[in-house]
């Protein structure tokens, strides 16, 4: 993975998107410059605060000339690009990047935006057969690199598996995990600096993994809980939360989000609390703020829990 | 931060092994992960947790976590990378591993017969022996389909060692710590060594007549007189020459060498590098452990020229984990150069500095594409990289680098022996010179034979004596599991890159795979398929997930699902492959068997496909 070059500001190149002739910052990538023209891209890699991983390739557009879809997330613009975003092949893969996700992941709380993708372009994840039982606790992280167990066809691989509870702040359901890599990132070179969890393993069984797969609370992480800040899928899920939904008291309708801002030390991080029933039962922080560009520590995150305990 | 390490501690031995290669931490300096200090060590990690795991068999975490401390790399970040690579285990494994390949040359010599014998004897694959220290397991192609049925010993504090071609007793013989045959001789894989023509061949004529262990033997035969025609000729003088002769690169891409160097050669930004890719990897493929064996000197030749040219004072060699014999004549080699001021300050007296170092697989077909290589290099996960921008822009430790394959680098001695336009007369008018093919499967004489371009499958067919035993040809496998099949009426095609193309065929790095009439096709399919699975990085969904449905889907084919529905998927599988994935793996992944169903080679029917969303 690389980072984008970024060119000098700020000439202004002309590309030609979807028929119609447009000029936009040299610098800028397609999926900028897309956005600056109202034209939707799905994106499920890619966020604002973060370098752009490049890994889903959902957001894949049609470069003329090129063998190729580039995805719009990290090409630069360049002078003369002619730009299909609706074409059949990119509707195409869309939609099969979203169904191969959907046949092996659980993506019952991915967020409203990828569901309405996946209605859009009419995913239909069944047809690669039922879902193969979920492995049992552990096997995934034991996974050999070059090595499995052939299939016979009768059921799809998932990624299925327990959910893994080992401490009172935030819980990881790799079944929900599409290895966006945004949790990775946020902890390691994005944000916070920690590198307590890393993608492990190759191919089908790569999964995201503390070292040797010891237990969170043993690992070098100190809970500051970005990676679940910016998990896309509900995998990474703040314990209350989790809690809630467990016994069914999870009620969207009747939340309130407030924001404030942290007090616990004179940096001021801006919060957002979703509160339920009086309860703060998520913490988050806006994306676009200067300050926290939506990172926190894990007093702005889960010291609510001291605050209400 | 602070590194962050959990309180195992490394075995005597693990610390031994780490201290043959790293500095000792020291105490007082406690440098940040992803500070300066970590970033020039990076590149050690995955050279340290092979010694580790040279000397123990695996990695421990007491091992890793020394490891860490002295490379400043976060544990987690360590144990991705250790985890990514198929030659390393993160768990206690036996002392000896057999490497039994059951891939696609070997499977029409005898592999299955073999992993049965084995089976029978030992135990079933993967489980360790009564004493623990042995066990066997199943392998990708090990580069040896010329003398198939391959094995390589992965053997902890002793040598590595091949069988090949390998009964059950040899494969034994190397559990028990015994020693490994001798290799035979040069010419068993390289048949033409033997012909009197042999001689005269432009990259192969020293196969069997030059002595690979001796410097002098290779300066009797004229060695190192290109370097200095190179050096006479200057940095430019050889990009000409390299323009002239329209070389295309022989790792698969067929990209135009002079480009690449002369990209690199000009490139603002200081150092450069060049990196020689012998990683080779794809399913049939041994051209370059054959060159690396039997003619180390030219190509470190090759390579001197390549950083005078490009301005590099450093290479890389990305040498194969399982190429044992590769790699003790190449360190031997680049050692007597090192005495002889081939390699080091003042290259020949000439005014240049260049020097080799040479790292080593450790189990990742995906290593083998630059970008990835690069990664690994630099002691990350074998993930590729997003281009642009391209390594001659943005390379080996964020630098200008060419990186070229083997026998790309070897060709350029001949394209400077007879000077760019004689090089360009020779071969077809767009695939100019002689290329090396690496035939296989059920011929008399399988082994790697130099052509010139232009010369028909049937042909190369013939000189490789033929069909084995009498069978009838069913198909032939060009260039690997990322190559496509030609019916056996489509023989007369001319090797060439641009007929290739126009057949929709692929060169790719040479492969000429036969198969008979007794061959299992969609057997190898889902070898084919297996091996995608196993070796895709991950990193992007239209590869980590497709090649996973399209195991699956192919093995309800094969069960005798519908066809209609089958292939049909297929194609959006392949579809989606080809079109979104990062890297050429998920490009090719469904090429050989989307050929193999378009030409009817299988009882599956052909899906006459609409373009785009008609299909559906
Ligand atoms: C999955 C994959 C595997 C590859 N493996 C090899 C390899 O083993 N050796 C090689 O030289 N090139 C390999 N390549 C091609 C390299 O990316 C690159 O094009 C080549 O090394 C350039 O050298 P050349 O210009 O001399 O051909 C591979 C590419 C892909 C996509
Ligand atoms: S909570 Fe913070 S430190 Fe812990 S894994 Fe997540 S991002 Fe890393
Ligand atoms: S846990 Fe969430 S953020 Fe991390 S890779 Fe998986 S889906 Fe992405
Ligand atoms: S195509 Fe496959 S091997 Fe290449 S980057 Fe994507 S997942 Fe990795
Ligand atoms: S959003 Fe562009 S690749 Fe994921
Ligand atoms: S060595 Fe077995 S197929 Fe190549």
């Amino acid at each position: 993975m690389s980072a984008v070059l970024v060119g000098l500001p700020k000439r202004l190149v002309t590309v030609e998107v979807d028929g119609q002739s447009v000029r936009v910052p040299e610098g800028q990538t397609l999926l900028e410059a897309l956005r600056g023209q109202g034209v939707a891209t799905p994106t499920l890699c890619y966020l604002e605060n973060l370098a752009p991983v490049n890994a889903c390739r959902v957001c894949v557009v049609e470069v003329a000339g090129q063998r190729t879809l580039a995805p719009a997330c990290s090409r630069p613009v360049e002078e003369g690009m002619v730009v299909a975003t609706d074409s059949p092949r990119v509707r195409h893969s869309r939609k099969m990047v979203l169904e191969l996700l959907a046949s092996s992941v659980d993506l019952s709380l991915a967020d409203d935006e990828i569901k309405g993708w996946m209605a859009t372009y009419g995913v239909a994840p069944e047809r690669y057969g039922p879902p193969a039982p979920p492995a049992a606790a552990g096997e995934r992280d034991r996974r050999r690199a070059g090595h499995h167990e052939p299939p016979d066809g009768s059921v799809a691989a998932t990624v299925a598996q327990p959910v893994k509870i080992q401490d009172d702040l935030y819980v990881r359901d790799y079944s929900k995990c599409i290895l966006c890599y945004k949790c990775v990132e946020a902890c390691g070179e994005d944000a916070q600096n920690t590198f307590a969890i890393a993608v492990a393993g190759r191919g089908f069984d790569a999964r995201i993994a503390t070292e040797f797969d010891v237990e969170l609370p043993d690992s070098a992480c100190v809970y500051c809980g970005n990676c679940v800040g910016v998990c896309p899928t509900g995998a990474l899920m703040p314990k209350s939360e989790w809690d809630l939904r467990q016994s069914g008291q999870w009620r969207p309708d009747d939340q309130q989000v407030t924001e404030t801002i942290c007090s616990f030390c004179g940096v001021g991080c801006p919060l957002e609390l979703t509160v339920q029933d009086n309860r703060i039962v998520r913490v988050d922080s806006p994306l676009d703020h200067d300050i926290t560009r939506g990172h926190l520590c894990v007093k702005g995150r889960f010291g609510f829990e001291h605050v209400q305990h | 931060m602070d590194l962050h390490l959990r309180d195992a501690a490394p075995t005597e031995a693990e610390r031994a092994a780490i201290d043959g290669l790293l500095e000792p931490a020291s105490a007082d300096l406690q440098p940040a992960p992803g500070g300066a200090h970590a970033r020039a060590q990076r590149h050690l990690l995955l050279p340290a947790l092979q010694a580790v795991s040279d000397a123990v068999g695996w990695v421990s975490e007491g091992a890793l976590n020394e490891i860490c401390r002295r490379l400043t790399v976060p544990p987690a970040d360590a144990h991705g990378v250790l985890s990514f690579y198929a030659l390393l285990s993160d768990r206690p494994r036996p002392a000896r591993v057999a490497h039994v390949c059951d891939d696609l040359a070997c499977q029409t010599a005898g592999a299955e017969e073999l992993a049965g014998d084995l089976e029978a004897q030992l135990g079933p694959a993967g489980v360790a022996s009564d004493d623990g220290t042995a066990t066997w397991e199943r392998s990708p192609c090990l580069g040896l389909c010329d003398r198939a049925p391959a094995v390589w010993a992965q053997r902890a504090g002793e040598p590595d060692a091949v069988a090949a071609p390998a009964l059950a007793d040899d494969v034994r013989t190397l559990l028990d710590g015994g020693k490994p045959p001798a290799p035979p001789p040069a010419s068993r894989s390289v048949p033409q060594a033997d012909d009197s023509a042999g001689g005269d061949l432009p990259m192969l004529r020293r196969v069997g007549r030059v002595d690979p262990e001796s410097l002098d033997a290779y300066r009797a035969a004229g060695g190192f007189e290109v370097l200095r025609r190179a050096v006479d000729l200057g940095p430019d003088g050889v990009l000409r020459e390299l323009t002239d002769s329209e070389l295309a690169g022989r790792g698969g891409a067929a990209f135009p060498t002079g480009v690449k160097w002369r990209a690199v050669a000009t490139a603002a930004v200081r150092p450069h590098y060049v990196v020689a890719n012998a990683d080779e990897s794809e399913p049939g493929t041994f051209k370059d452990r054959v060159v690396l064996e039997q003619d180390p000197f030219a190509f470190i030749e090759a390579m001197i020229i390549a950083g005078y040219t490009t301005g590099s004072e450093r290479g890389y060699v990305y040498l194969r984990g399982e190429y044992p014999l590769a790699l003790a004549r190449l360190d031997s080699a680049i050692a007597q150069c090192r005495d002889r001021g081939l390699l080091g300050a003042d290259v020949l007296g000439a005014g240049f500095a260049f020097d080799l170092e040479v790292r080593r697989g450790a189990g990742a077909y995906i290593c083998g594409e630059e970008t990835a290589l690069i990664e690994s290099i630099e002691g990350k996960r074998g993930e590729p990289r997003n281009k642009p921008p391209f390594p001659t822009q943005v390379g080996l430790f964020g630098q200008p680098t060419a990186v070229n394959n083997v026998e790309t680098l070897v060709a350029i001695l001949d394209v400077l022996a007879r000077g760019g336009p004689e090089y360009a007369a020779r071969g077809s008018p767009r695939s100019s010179g002689t290329k090396l093919f690496c035939v296989s499967g059920c011929v008399a004489r399988p082994g790697l034979y130099e052509v010139e371009f232009g010369v028909t499958v049937a042909e190369l067919l013939e000189l490789a004596g033929g069909i084995a035993d009498g069978g009838e040809l069913q198909a032939i496998l060009l260039g690997g599991a990322a190559g496509t099949f030609l019916r056996p009426e489509q023989i007369d095609l001319p090797l060439t890159f641009e007929d290739a193309r126009e057949a929709k065929q692929a060169l790719g790095s040479g492969v000429v795979m036969v198969f008979d009439d007794r061959v299992d096709l969609p057997a190898m399919l889902q070898r084919i398929a297996a091996f995608f699975r196993d070796e895709s990085c991950g990193q992007c969904v239209p590869c980590r997930v497709g090649t996973v449905r399209q195991e699956e889907s192919l093995a309800r084919l094969v069960a005798g699902g519908d066809p209609v529905v089958e292939v049909g998927l297929l194609d959006e599988l392949a579809r989606v492959m080809a079109d979104a994935s990062i890297c050429g793996l998920g490009h090719t992944a469904p090429s050989a068997l989307r050929s193999a169903i378009d030409q009817q080679l299988v009882p599956w029917g052909r899906h006459d496909q609409a373009d785009g969303e008609e299909a559906r």
